[in-house]
């Protein structure tokens, strides 16, 4: 497993033309060159800030918005409830994929074409109903005595949510934004779709242009790929236990 | 409940609920139900022309079409049995490999589950390198231990294109259905493992007659989601092959040929909206089928714990 890994970081720190001769050789005396170059020709700079602020936003929102129906689905008895959370359920069979077309069409329409803050509506769209999912399960579980005793200190509704629901729920908002990050993140298709301008690419996408510049600049290459999958791989070593239950939430039951 | 906190809970289910189920029917139901629409409808590039009723599937099951069609659906149908058989296979033998261990689960879950984070632009380039037929080490060990004749350009050759990225899936996903069935053994109830034993029952026949019937839920899902992932598979075959699924179509998919018709490609011309969508509107009513039938026929067969 680890094996390609070591491969591609050791590869990465080491001269083209030498890899050339001899691919498997350690690096010994590793040549950062290729880094640098990676980081000042390939436009990897704004890549990366796009990248992140596409995923930045979509998970703000997305924890907003789920935050708020998984409480109101989660905690409120009201008619329509079971119908509004099995249609949002739907919503989590549709993949973007197939309804691009459309999506297209209309964000031309919207003026969203092109544009990071569409990105960020068709991704908040595409986690929302995992997320709420997710979120309402987490509220559910929580004891009722909690909001009466808040509502009879004097709490309003807003109040309760936010100063005593919120802290509780803190372990399920980690598995949401872990499960609806890491494929924003890693996602090259619909940026390849919606975005043109080369200002606007994430770094996915970024790296299929930068891949046919460098064409057999081998060294240069494995460094670019390197610094793609680095700021996930740091948060996932760090972070391995939330990760492992964020992707495969869902899949795993409690 | 008192009248006022009624009201106010009104007040908060539409502040809350209405933000949230607007961004899904605007950017996810809306698109999804018009794909309906755009397929009954014939297209002059991306302008709706006529109503042309059920033209675009009838088209979609003639020439052209119909070969790529019936080719995509061949290759999607492999990867499902394949990655069925290997990947879940092997994922279930990590699983119970690190069901088993006394020391370093920690660091064997770490492990098996870190390519599943790579993003596949990441997975497909640094793959393509590993099989490149000139400085690609694959090919470089092959001949190390002595069979060169062997050494093949692995992702370019017709015949062995669709293995190799079905290794590769298999390398990038196998940590997925690993964590998911330890999950699924740890779930299960140990004291059967010990009445067994006590029974005298070998290890083989403890996880063939309980541990593995127990497992059905885990197998369920696993099989329901690789279902699912084998008929929209598109990322790793668009980022190997392009979306012609290179060479010769050997590596082509439904979700390659969706993306073909939806924005046109070098090889196949200018696009048609309105077939594209018809195999949009086909793709999801075989995925959406597949997975539900499947998944009630699994549920019959799992076993109370």
């Amino acid at each position: 497993m680890l094996l390609p890994v070591f491969f591609l970081l050791n590869s990465s720190l080491r001269e083209s033309n030498e890899f050339a001769r001899t691919p498997f050789a350690l690096a010994r005396d590793p040549f950062w060159e290729n880094y640098k170059r990676v980081w000042s020709e390939g436009e990897f700079g704004s890549y990366f800030i796009n990248s992140l602020v596409i995923t930045g936003g979509s998970l703000i929102l997305i924890l907003v918005l789920a935050l708020g129906a998984g409480f109101v689905l989660g905690r409120y008895r009201f008619r329509g409830n079971n119908l509004i959370f099995g249609f949002i359920l739907t919503g989590m069979l549709i993949p973007a994929k197939l309804a691009i077309l459309p999506l297209f069409i209309q964000l031309n329409w919207m003026n969203l074409l092109d544009s990071r803050l569409g990105l960020i509506l068709i991704y908040t769209s595409a986690a929302l109903p995992a997320a709420t999912f997710i979120m309402s399960g987490f509220f559910k579980s929580l004891p009722t005595d909690l909001d009466n005793a808040a509502r009879i200190d004097g709490a309003s509704e807003f109040k309760l949510l936010s100063k005593v629901l919120v802290p509780l729920v803190r372990p399920g908002m980690a598995i949401v934004a872990i499960y609806s990050a890491i494929p924003i993140w890693n996602d090259f298709f619909l940026p390849l779709v919606f975005l043109q301008s080369p200002e606007k690419k994430t770094l996915m996408q970024g790296l299929t242009v930068f891949f046919g510049q460098y064409a057999s600049q081998w060294g240069v290459l494995f460094a670019g790929l390197c610094l793609a999958a680095l700021p996930l791989v740091v948060l996932y070593l760090v972070l391995s236990e939330q990760f492992i239950k964020g992707l495969t939430a869902g899949a795993v039951k409690g | 409940m008192s009248s006022a906190l009624r009201k106010e809970q009104n007040r908060t289910i539409g502040a809350l609920l209405i933000p949230a189920l607007a961004v899904i029917i605007v950017f996810t139901t809306v698109p999804a139900l018009t794909t309906l629409s755009y397929a009954l409808f014939s297209w002059e590039g991306f302008q709706r022309s006529t109503f042309v009723g059920f033209e675009n599937f009838q088209k979609l099951f003639a020439y052209p079409y119909l070969d790529q069609l019936i080719a995509a659906l061949r290759h999607n149908t492999t990867a499902f049995v394949v990655i069925m058989t290997f990947q879940t296979s092997l994922g279930l033998l990590f699983a119970y490999a690190m069901f088993r261990v006394r020391r370093g689960l920690r660091f064997y879950r770490v492990v098996v589950f870190l390519p599943v984070i790579f993003s596949l632009v990441v997975v497909g380039y640094l793959w393509q390198s590993l099989f490149d037929p000139y400085y690609g080490p694959v090919n470089q060990i092959i001949a190390g231990i002595g069979f060169p004749e062997l050494a093949k350009p692995w992702l370019g050759d017709t015949s062995t294109a669709l293995p190799t990225l079905m290794l590769i899936n298999l390398w990038r996903w196998v940590g997925f259905p690993a964590i998911v069935f330890l999950a699924g053994l740890n779930a299960v109830n140990s004291e059967y493992i010990e009445a067994a034993r006590i029974d005298g029952a070998s290890e083989g026949q403890i996880f063939r007659r309980i541990i593995f019937p127990l497992l059905a839920p885990s197998l369920t899902i696993i099989t329901v989601l690789t279902f699912i992932g084998a008929y929209e598979w598109f990322d790793l075959p668009f980022v190997i092959g392009g979306s012609n699924g290179s060479p010769a179509g050997a590596t082509d998919t439904l979700a390659l040929m969706f993306y073909r018709l939806s924005f046109g490609s070098i090889d196949s011309g200018a696009n048609n909206v309105g077939v594209g969508s018809a195999l949009g509107v086909l793709i999801f009513t075989l995925v959406g089928l597949g997975a539900a039938f499947g998944s009630a026929l699994l549920r019959k067969r799992e076993v109370e714990q």
